[in-house]
């Protein structure tokens, strides 16, 4: 099962995930971020530490949000990603598309 | 010659079974933590490809999952009883295109040394994947 839950941290909208995103889980993922996109969230903090697999619908999900943060020149953030998750944003070669830090406080201080 | 098979309904809640069989086979047959997770996520893109395209995202249909470990390497065959796919459209997406979706099946053929697309059953597809074990060509 997936958990997703927002919260604020000054006016960084940080999404925490924890679980495994899948073909099954991503649209639950996708619905979180899809809402903060159309509210024009400036700046989302996607913290992947508890998330133990992605597969491509996950990263998808990632991409669409990225593309619809893009529009209203928003940001968006990813952190914490483990080794099985950043693996596949290798071989993805998205590794490079999107903004990775170590912690989220890192990713939040990148905002500013 | 060691074989292990895997029978489940083509709904993505299954899909863990996949990965949790591939995940510990690749880790019986001595892969690095690298190569065991390229080979899950293969192995449940492969499947989640089926549940989308050959099913249209029918849960009510059959997937079946066959690891085949051989000497040399570990053969995976998803077999599947949906709408007959044309191994000419199955392609890998260019990566510079930046776009949601589309990356699976490059997921799946950078984790494989080799992926066969065979729609010679009279029902269904089968893809054949094959990674040789270390030191196993």
């Amino acid at each position: 099962m997936l958990e997703v839950k927002t919260r604020k941290q000054n006016t960084v909208a940080i999404v925490e995930i924890e679980g495994e995103v899948d073909l099954y889980s991503s649209p639950q993922l996708r619905k979180v971020l899809l809402e903060l996109t159309k509210e024009k969230s400036p700046a989302i903090l996607v913290d992947l530490a508890n998330v133990k697999y992605m597969d491509s619908s996950g990263v998808a999900t990632l991409v669409e949000a990225l593309q619809q943060v893009g529009k209203y020149s928003g940001n968006l953030k990813l952190a914490n990603l483990r080794d099985a998750v950043k693996d596949v944003f290798e071989l993805s070669r998205l590794d490079k598309v999107f903004d990775i830090y170590q912690s989220t406080n890192e990713a939040c201080s990148a905002f500013k | 010659m060691k074989e292990i098979e895997i029978k489940l309904p083509s709904d993505p809640r299954y899909l863990k079974i996949i990965r949790n069989g591939i995940s510990h086979i690749s880790e019986i047959c001595g892969f690095s933590d690298e190569e065991c997770n390229a080979l899950t996520i293969a192995v449940d893109e492969a499947a989640a490809n089926i549940i989308k395209h050959t099913y249209n995202g029918d849960e009510n249909q059959t997937i079946i999952v066959r690891f085949t470990i051989k000497d040399d390497r570990l053969e995976i065959i998803l077999r599947d009883f949906g709408k007959k796919i044309d191994p000419k459209n199955i392609k890998p997406r260019n990566l510079d295109d930046i776009r949601p979706g589309g990356l699976g099946v490059h997921l799946i053929k950078s984790a494989m040394d080799e992926v066969t697309y065979d729609n010679s059953p009279e029902v269904g597809n089968q893809l054949i994947m094959t990674k040789y074990l270390p030191g196993g060509k």
